[in-house]
């Protein structure tokens, strides 16, 4: 590995824009030259990091199911390291951050004009944590980056988010902080129990079984409330209802990745019985999660609440698919994330255009888009049926695979969340209709334009995005394919001594 | 030659789609401020656009004098968008004969693999085109039907401003079906499954100014998903089973699978009964099938070609065929197979009645495809796939001609669509007549008609049949028949006999343009000529040579069809004089007396009027419930008890404790939340700091 690599590249990836903020916070001003200079900086700075990114794509052996372009420095103690690397089921959502950062920074071009520059440095300093909670490798280093999420999104909200938005803020906090304290709990007798904090050597330490319900408890309640699972998912739609719309996008797009690769990372390689043990609690909350929360979303009067509790319902495939730990299961799970995170991010963007316009959300505001915004109302109707999940987009191939992956170890869990293919299709359709087509007939949308360049600019590759992942995942699928594989091999090996003492009973 | 022909309606699909995109775009231009100086252009703006939408499909309304005015000029590049789909669609069609020929006669099947698509683990997906004689059949009429659709759009949507979109939307849909025709694998057969329901969706809401079109559009898009949602578990449950999701794996495989049971909510259910009847409700949805049916009337919100190409002659069909492809397996879950005849016969007697009083040409027509369908069931559920395939083969043409006749009276009428307007039309339109009476007799099963071979086929295999249903089977489709020829001839002597009843509108008919008279005239000759000729090749002794192994019939069928008694052939024929001479008597000779029939019975005729009353049961046994409950869960579950209980009981607590400090220092309560967090942070660094040193 070393010998290939000439320099660290993830962690330059990881602190470019930390260092873009910097320059931004050197940029001294308050005027709209200042303004402007904050804004070209962010952009290119995410740019940048998006392109250097890029490299680790190019370099990454999809076959080799370990660790790479990993970095290690003694940094706390004797014990604690700056311990960096990534492997198929991380590199997809290192990417997909750096791939979405650049949308986020434009879309906030115009529409945020208050503390540009707090601004873009509150969003540089998010993207550097949540690079590095994908590709930390120490449990330390991992929760500081993690938590450190917390503080540059509570202040997005907090300060450009809209009217509740200290309530929302709040919320948001008391919700995810509540889960961490937990997580860090675990991560203490993790490491009494291992004498190391780090997450490549923990993987392969036995966890003793009573330790391991515990420790996967303690990880649970920080992961479940990310996510959100039904029931701790009722911060998600206040939060997304407040935040700014490039809040929105990062919220939907990555925050809520960072649970199931919680799972994915902690749960089950190093609590393989627990995550056997807890697996049917797991699928019932998600199943709860997707019927729920789509019954819900039926009925919101807000555009962004719906799209908030559509999130809920497609992040319970993911778990479903995570706990069901068959390589479909999983990959499939992988894959609706990376998925979800360009179509829901795509549909916050979409909704931003239109609060750009009229700054309100309510859905019976709306109608009739469709006669002066038909470019919004093609593009919108791509992102729609990819929520739909309609196979040719990549929003069905995640359904499919977790759900093809957990029939085979639970009939029921799979039949019940399939009904979440049905209620999609009536949630989804239900606001576009609302929204977009009818007649043009409320008086404050007369004057209503099409989208801009800088907005297609925004939502056009995201479209091509959906479309390439729906009739061509293979990259996607590939990139993982090897880790993922690993990881189900040592699950599977783990767990098969509880389920032959189970058929034996 | 396979790729070109699925692919060049979808090329044909993205370039019209492009010029319709930039027409629009060119009459609503871009900008994120509101445009208020507009303000009084853009109102008028809009309301022109009612009008062209109204106009359209808004009977009873007297606002169709103005339909003719309609300012709106279309986009540059309609005119050319429209001959690139047609022209494009015209050589695809070519290129199915050729390949018919060659695969169904020359043997030549083909497997073209054309790119990976899902890999994980033992799930290998790719991009497969699949060329047997069953998808060859598939191919021609989807191909031939969707040329001839697209040419009569031509005229038909003339007026329509969003000429483009509609062929974009109409390749697009052709592209999907021959997709779902020549797949390999069962996905890939979803992929065309749901992007025919996309392709649908966008069409029946076409005018989406239209909220009765919306709605319908979205009914049928969610109903098709009720199917669909069989359908994905049939593909699990296979998977499961098989390990695989190809379909020669899957067939090499059935026999082997005979006996095993799946353990389905405790219910060990036979495998391969369990999987056929999961796939079979998805069939039933796309085919409008009793129970899953309610879509398919109100999918006549689109424009008439659409109800022509999507949901009579192909995409409805596509029901029929999935069953067909998976004949291996229905072949030997008889159980299953006793369930498809079941509810194919149910509909096609249940879709027949409700026809027997509707007013509306495209809903009769449209409860006539529904009933036809039933009808292509039954034959399935014998075994007798070939037949099934047949009448498919037949229905398409006499269906698509009667669809499109139908909308060339609607454009002779101004865009009314109700009969009881009509009247007296034949010497106003006697071509359409013609054809409409050529398309009736084709229905109807007059001898010699393509209708006629398919027709009878069907309930000879329903007589020769033994499975549980068969004489229930025989009896529907006996009886459908007769209440087919009478429905079919009161629309007929309804529209074209009889006084006018709406002398504004009958004075001003006239015959429409030859854009849609020759696809007219095409299907008139392949309501002939689809019948004689085919017939030994999918009812008769060369089936087996024809389709090979594309069918796995049941080995006895076709047989025993040859030997029932010699009574049976003629029940249909005179079922179909008897209907005729009803409706010739009711609505020719006097006139009065399904008036007072129906004054007599006003509860049987408001039953079968309003449709069996299915929307309004299942409003309230499914719709209402939903919203209900997602309500309830919404304010009570997420708002009082979890919010309640959680976070907003706590932040409450705290809230009351800390709201003093607040006030009294910065007012900003996310500055403590931050001071808080860092002090966490660094008591924990400190913390596993200190024992590290240890």
């Amino acid at each position: 590995m070393a010998s290939v690599m000439t320099w660290p590249v993830l962690s330059v990836v990881t602190f470019l824009p930390i260092v873009g903020a910097i320059l931004i916070y050197l940029s001294r001003g308050d005027d709209e030259a200042a303004q402007g200079n904050a804004r070209w900086i962010a952009l290119w700075t995410t740019l940048i990091t998006f392109a250097v990114s890029l490299i680790l794509v190019m370099r990454f052996d999809p076959s080799n199911g370990d660790f790479q372009f990993v970095e290690k420095a003694p940094w706390l103690a004797a014990t604690i390291n700056y311990h960096m690397g990534v492997d198929g089921i991380s590199l997809p959502f290192v990417i997909l951050t750096t791939a979405l950062m650049p949308f986020c920074i434009l879309c906030s071009w115009k529409s945020v004009t208050k503390r540009v520059r707090e601004y873009m440095i509150a969003f540089l300093f998010l993207e550097t944590l949540m690079i590095g909670t994908f590709s930390a490798l120490d449990l330390v280093l991992f929760y500081l980056f993690f938590e450190g999420g917390l503080i540059p999104m509570f202040l997005i909200i907090g300060i450009w988010g809209g009217p509740r938005r200290v309530y929302a803020s709040f919320k948001f906090f008391l919700y995810t902080f509540l889960g961490s304290v937990l997580m860090l709990l675990a991560i203490m007798a993790l490491y009494w129990n291992a004498g190391t904090t780090d997450i490549p050597t923990l993987m392969h330490t036995a966890v003793p079984r009573s330790l391991q319900t515990w420790a996967w408890l303690a990880f649970f309640a920080s992961f479940a409330v990310k996510m959100p699972m039904w029931p701790v998912h009722t911060w998600l739609p206040d939060a997304h209802v407040e935040a700014p719309t490039a809040g929105s996008v990062v919220l939907a797009a990555i925050m809520l990745k960072m649970g199931g690769y919680g799972f994915l990372r902690f749960s089950l390689p190093m609590f393989p019985d627990a995550s056997l043990y807890f697996a049917p609690m797991v699928w019932t909350l998600s199943v709860i999660a997707i019927v729920y929360t789509s019954l819900v979303a039926l009925m919101q009067e807000d555009i962004k609440k719906l799209i908030a509790y559509s999130s809920v319902a497609h992040m319970g495939y993911v778990t479903m698919g995570i706990f069901a730990g068959t390589t479909q299961g999983v990959s499939g799970a992988v894959f609706q994330m990376v998925s979800h995170g360009i179509v829901s991010g795509a549909l916050f963007l979409c909704v931003g255009v239109v609060y750009d316009r009229l700054h309100t959300r309510e859905i019976a505001a709306y109608g009739g888009l469709v006669n002066r915004m038909p470019i919004y109302a093609a593009l919108f109707m791509v992102f729609t049926m990819a929520n739909v999940g309609l196979p040719g987009t990549s929003g069905f191939v995640g359904e499919f695979l977790t759900l093809i992956g957990t029939f085979k170890v639970s009939i029921p869990t799979a039949t019940f969340a399939s009904i979440g293919v049905i209620l999609s299709a009536a949630y989804a359709l239900w606001l576009y209709r609302k929204v977009v087509f009818g007649e043009l007939t409320k008086p404050a949308l007369q004057g209503i334009k099409d989208i801009t360049f800088r907005e297609g600019l925004v939502l056009v590759p995201l479209v091509v995005l959906t479309i390439l992942f729906g009739v061509y995942p293979k990259p996607v699928l590939d990139m993982s394919a090897a880790s993922i594989q690993l990881l189900v091999n040592n699950y599977a090996a783990a767990t098969s001594a509880v389920k032959a003492a189970a058929l034996l009973q | 030659m396979i790729q070109a022909l699925v692919f060049l309606p979808l090329i044909g699909a993205l370039i019209a789609g492009f010029i319709a995109i930039l027409g629009a775009h060119g009459r609503n231009p871009s900008g994120d401020e509101m445009d208020h100086a507009h303000d009084d252009h853009g109102h008028g703006d809009a309301s022109a656009h009612a009008h062209a939408a109204h106009g359209h499909d808004d009977h009873g309304h007297d606002d169709h004098d103005d339909h003719h005015h309609v300012a709106e000029p279309a986009a540059l590049g309609s005119r050319a968008a429209e001959l690139i789909t047609a022209g494009l669609l015209v050589v695809s069609a070519v290129l199915s004969w050729m390949t018919f020929v060659d695969v169904a006669f020359m043997h030549h099947d083909a497997r073209i693999v054309l790119l990976n698509w899902i890999n994980s683990g033992d799930l290998q997906l790719s991009w497969t085109l699949r060329v047997d004689t069953l998808t060859a059949v598939m191919l021609v009429v989807v191909t031939t039907v969707s040329s001839l659709v697209h040419i009569y759009s031509l005229g038909y949507m003339e007026d329509d401003p969003n000429r483009p979109r509609f062929m974009a939307y109409l390749s697009l849909f052709t592209f999907m079906m021959l997709m779902l025709v020549t797949a390999d694998n069962l996905l890939q057969l979803f992929f065309g499954w749901e992007g025919v329901g996309l392709a649908s969706y966008l069409l029946i809401g076409f005018w989406f100014k239209k909220p009765s079109a919306n709605a319908a559009a979205i009914k049928a898009f969610v109903v098709n998903r009720v199917g669909d949602f069989g359908f994905l578990l049939g593909i699990f449950a296979l998977f499961m089973l098989v390990g695989s999701t190809d379909l020669d794996t899957i067939f090499a495989s059935a026999p082997g699978l005979t006996g095993k049971t799946i353990n389905f909510f405790g219910w060990h259910a036979d495998a391969l009964t369990l999987t056929c009847l999961l796939l079979f409700v998805g069939a039933m949805g796309k085919s409008a099938q009793f129970l899953l049916h309610t879509w398919l009337p109100d999918a006549m919100e689109g424009p008439t070609p659409v109800s022509a190409l999507i949901h009579a002659a192909t995409m409805v069909t596509a029901g029929v065929f999935m069953v067909a492809r998976m004949s291996p397996l229905f072949e030997l879950a008889p159980n299953a197979q006793a369930v498809v005849m079941l509810v194919g016969a149910t509909t096609a007697f249940f879709a027949a009645t409700i026809g027997l009083v509707q007013n509306d040409i495209k809903r009769i027509v449209a409860y006539s495809t529904c009933s036809q369908l039933g009808y292509m069931f039954v034959a399935l559920g014998t075994g007798a796939y070939s037949v099934a395939m047949f009448h498919l083969f037949t229905h398409a043409f006499f269906k698509a001609l009667l669809f499109l006749g139908s909308g060339s009276v609607i454009y002779a009428m101004h865009h009314e669509q109700d009969i009881r307007k009509m009247g007296g039309l034949w010497n106003k339109i006697p071509f359409t007549y013609a054809m409409m009476t050529i398309g009736t007799l084709a229905l109807t099963g007059f001898p010699f008609t393509a209708g006629y071979f398919s027709k009878d086929a069907i309930i000879e295999a329903a007589y020769a049949s033994h499975t549980q249903f068969a004489f229930y089977g025989f009896l529907m489709t006996v009886v459908a028949a007769l209440l087919t020829s009478f429905y079919s001839w009161r629309l007929v002597f309804k529209t074209f006999h009889g006084e006018p009843h709406d002398k504004k509108h009958y004075d001003a008919a006239h015959e429409a343009p030859l854009w849609m008279l020759v696809p007219l005239a095409v299907l008139g000759i392949g309501s002939f000529a689809a019948g004689f000729p085919f017939k030994e090749l999918f009812a008769g002794h060369h089936v087996g040579e024809f389709f090979r192994e594309s069918l796995k019939m049941n080995p006895h069928i076709i047989e025993e069809m040859h030997h029932i008694p010699g009574w049976v052939p003629y029940v249909p024929t005179v079922m179909m004089v008897l209907g005729f001479l009803i409706s010739y008597l009711f609505y020719v000779r006097k006139p009065y007396l399904p008036v007072e029939l129906a004054n007599q019975h006003p509860l049987l005729y408001k039953f079968l009027l309003n449709k069996w009353y299915f929307d309004e049961l299942y409003e309230i046994i499914f719709v209402r419930p939903a919203k209900w409950i997602g309500h309830f869960l919404w304010k009570k579950g997420d708002g009082m008890i979890i919010d309640g209980l959680g976070p907003d009981g706590i932040s409450a607590r705290v809230l009351n404790i800390t709201r003093g400090v607040v006030k009294l220092q910065t007012g900003y309560l996310y500055h403590y939340a931050f001071a808080m967090l860092i002090g966490v942070a660094g008591l924990i660094t400190w913390f596993i700091f200190g024992l590290g040193g240890q």
